[in-house]
């Protein structure tokens, strides 16, 4: 177990810099209603001024990378966005990586496809019988241990719940930061997870980049700041990139949470709920209370 | 509405007669003499405060976890290989299973919040000063009983933070010297490391044995709150002052003035509760762990094992010792300490309104500094928190012998006859008060 800088100490290394919400902290207005209320709003406003603060050292430690990390801007509400990112993934991130919590049936009706249409058009892996795997079924694959660690030396990891446990910036970044490393066995290495295992299997979208020690054209950045050039164009243009693994992180997030926007929906009239038995709940207490001297 | 309010039925049990089945109970189960001694006759003082709410809203919390508890049992599968899909499988394929896990994990940081703001106002109201000790005690098991529930509960999802916080906790008891520390952490994990048989036990201690033994506490602490009568944000005792029938001229029946008042409580805490579980539940990282959200791994270690946020504070204090034995003693000794408080206080007066002004100052610095180590107990441990984890340590363990001195002969301002309720100091005549009424 050891200290994890959040920035790396070469400052950002040409990612754009993050752009991190800052912790937005409301203060409370005093109340007039006694020493003791106010000492408890006190208290209450210190406690949320301090979890807000955790909060956002939370989010950050949550990166454990050494570059900044970028947000991607996406909507879990935006089904189009969600269902070019379901049909990125199962193209080019399910050969080897499962899904293993989430359901093909339970994707389509959150995305608002049809079963006929996921069935048709994103599944292309096969149950332990060689058929077709059954849209009601988990969205895993064939991948083994064996043949995982064979391939890369490791399995490669279920995506499931990345998006909460890396964070959804990570994700993002990591799959726009891969860059040509000659000592790597895949031949690429990445900026938000040096080291890892895994190829940059979106080549044919992004092309190849080269990390350049970017004296000569890093003009925004500081001095001597590397930075990712694009050496090999891919067959998408760099925003149309970004694009596409923005969608995929979406869907990405939504794997992680599917519930998110109906809890969101549930959450309101619950709230709503309690905010009219809040009202019924105080007249009661007032009633009860008038003739207490 | 109807504006004649009657603050309880006072008449004596033998002139009901109305109620064929209840007195056909009531001749064979006490149960018109019980809620008359512990709800419409519990004569409770007027003047609570906001301060007066947090132990009902632990009530709350209590029943919040237990009936989500059970649900969650239905299909949570306590197996090294099953417990964490069950826990997706939970949120995601059974019906409002995420929002009973929400509620189950929130209610065990809530329940936390609740019982330490509790625990203050008793520090407050000097609430465990004569003839109070007992149930100061009662609520130190129930803390303890918590922080142990919690614990193991933490461990049952079986993720890395569960994996490695408990791998940290239980080898704490490791530092037990001769040879005694190993076989503890044995004993208590069933295997080398912690494993299957780990979590086996866990699952059990957390769903039948600690909770069997919370709610006897619970029912000890009640009992013994009902016996004493309660303390108020005054702190003198409103049984000094009766009417004619023997009820306190400041007290009112706890039904139904304090139901109703402790509904608004229980409301607007609901409100914050189903605020986090709906729109935050995993409160930045700090209610559920980034970290867990990855099966336990016991070949990985994550790069940074912080204890959830409730534990934080006795956490800092055990990292900021530099010897391990002497860490889990100074950690222990910080909760242990806080039993002995009724006798540490030697002051007669109790609440905070009428001491003197050095326990004032005294009482937040504790309160900010433990607030303070709680912040500390999450960061990565650096040179510079080190050295404030041990100066909080420091000042944590200086209230109690300084309070032992200073509270010897304190001088703090007179105490009033009666309780100041509504701001005003005059005592209210004989025939308006509600206690006065209800002995009519």
């Amino acid at each position: 177990m050891s200290f994890r800088p959040y920035r790396s100490e070469r400052g950002p290394v040409g990612v754009r810099q993050a752009t991190r919400r800052s912790s937005r902290v409301k203060t409370l207005g005093r109340r007039s209603a006694g020493q003791d209320a106010r000492l408890l709003v006190g208290a209450l406003v210190g406690a949320a001024v301090l979890a807000l603060s955790l909060a956002s050292f939370g989010t950050a430690d949550a990166a454990g990378a050494g570059v900044a990390l970028e947000e991607p801007r996406i909507d879990q509400g935006n089904e189009k966005s969600l269902q070019r990112g379901a049909a990125h993934f199962v193209n080019n991130c399910m050969g080897c990586h499962s899904a293993g919590y989430n359901r093909y049936s339970r994707v389509a009706a959150d995305l608002g496809l049809s079963e006929e249409d996921v069935e048709r058009n994103l599944i292309f892996t096969t149950d332990a019988d060689g058929e077709p795997t059954k849209v009601g079924a988990l969205m895993t694959n064939n991948m083994t241990r064996e043949y995982g660690q064979q391939a890369f030396g490791v399995k490669p990891p279920d995506l499931s719940l990345t998006a909460r446990s890396r964070g959804t910036d990570w994700i993002y970044s990591f799959l726009n930061t891969f860059y040509l490393d000659p000592d790597r066995q895949t031949g690429v290495n990445n900026l938000v997870y040096p080291g890892t295992a895994m190829p940059h299997v979106l080549w044919n979208y992004q092309g190849f980049q080269v990390l350049e020690d970017g004296e000569s054209e890093a003009e925004g950045e500081a001095h001597g700041a590397p930075q990712l050039v694009l050496a090999d164009a891919g067959s998408l243009s760099a925003e149309e990139y970004d694009d596409m693994t923005a969608d995929i992180t979406n869907f990405m997030a939504y794997m992680a949470d599917p519930i998110k926007e109906t809890r969101h929906r549930i959450g309101w009239l619950v709230m709503l709920f309690l905010l009219g038995l809040l009202v019924v709940a105080y007249f009661l207490k007032k009633e009860y209370w008038k003739n207490v001297v | 509405m109807s504006t004649n309010i009657s603050p309880g039925d006072t008449r004596p049990a033998t002139e009901k007669t109305g109620n064929g089945l209840l007195n056909w109970v009531d001749e064979r189960f006490p149960l018109t003499k019980l809620l008359e001694e512990h709800v419409t006759k519990y004569y409770a003082p007027k003047n609570f405060n906001v301060w007066y709410v947090f132990g009902v809203l632990a009530m709350v919390t209590l029943v919040i976890q237990i009936v989500t508890g059970i649900f969650l049992t239905m299909n949570y599968k306590p197996d090294g290989e099953l417990a964490f899909s069950s826990v997706e499988y939970i949120m995601r394929d059974v019906n409002f299973g995420w929002l009973i896990r929400y509620m189950h994990s929130t209610g065990a940081s809530a329940f936390f919040v609740v019982v330490y703001l509790h625990m203050f106002r008793a520090l407050l109201y000097g609430s465990y000063k004569k003839p109070r000790e007992l149930l100061w005690v009662f609520g130190m098991l129930i803390y303890v009983a918590l922080m142990a529930e919690a614990f193991m509960g933490y461990l049952l999802p079986w993720g890395q933070m569960s994996y490695w916080g408990a791998q940290v906790i239980i080898s704490l008891f490791g530092a037990i010297p001769f040879g005694i520390g190993d076989a503890v952490t044995l004993w208590l994990k069933g295997d080398y490391i912690i494993s299957d048989a780990t979590l086996n036990r866990f699952f059990a201690l957390h769903v039948i044995a600690v909770p069997l033994v919370l709610l006897g506490l619970v029912v000890g602490h009640i009992m013994a709150l009902h016996e004493v009568g309660s303390n108020n944000p005054d702190g003198i005792e409103i049984k000094k002052n009766k009417n004619a029938a023997g009820i306190p001229k400041d007290g009112i029946p706890f039904h139904p003035y304090y139901t109703v008042k402790d509904l608004v409580a229980i409301v607007i805490f609901l409100i914050v509760f189903f605020a986090v579980v709906f729109f935050a539940p995993e409160m930045g990282g700090y209610f559920l762990e980034h970290a867990n959200f990855i099966p336990a791994d016991p070949l990985k270690t994550p790069e940074h094992i912080a204890p959830v946020w409730y534990f934080t504070p006795f956490y800092a204090i055990l990292r900021a010792v530099p010897d391990k034995l002497g860490g889990v003693v100074a950690m222990g000794g910080a909760i242990v300490v806080l039993f002995f408080l009724p006798w540490l206080d030697r002051s007669p007066i109790r609440s905070i309104r009428y001491r003197a002004p050095w326990y004032r100052i005294m009482l937040f610095v504790f309160a900010a500094n433990f607030i303070m180590l709680g912040y500390l107990g999450v960061q990565v441990a650096t040179p510079l928190y080190t050295w404030m984890s041990r100066l909080g340590t420091l000042i944590y363990f200086a209230y109690f012998p300084l309070l032992f001195v200073l509270s010897r002969n304190e001088k703090g301002k007179p105490l009033p006859e009666r309780v100041t309720y509504h701001g005003s100091a005059e005592p209210e005549p004989d025939d308006v008060d509600v206690a006065g009424a209800a002995a009519r």
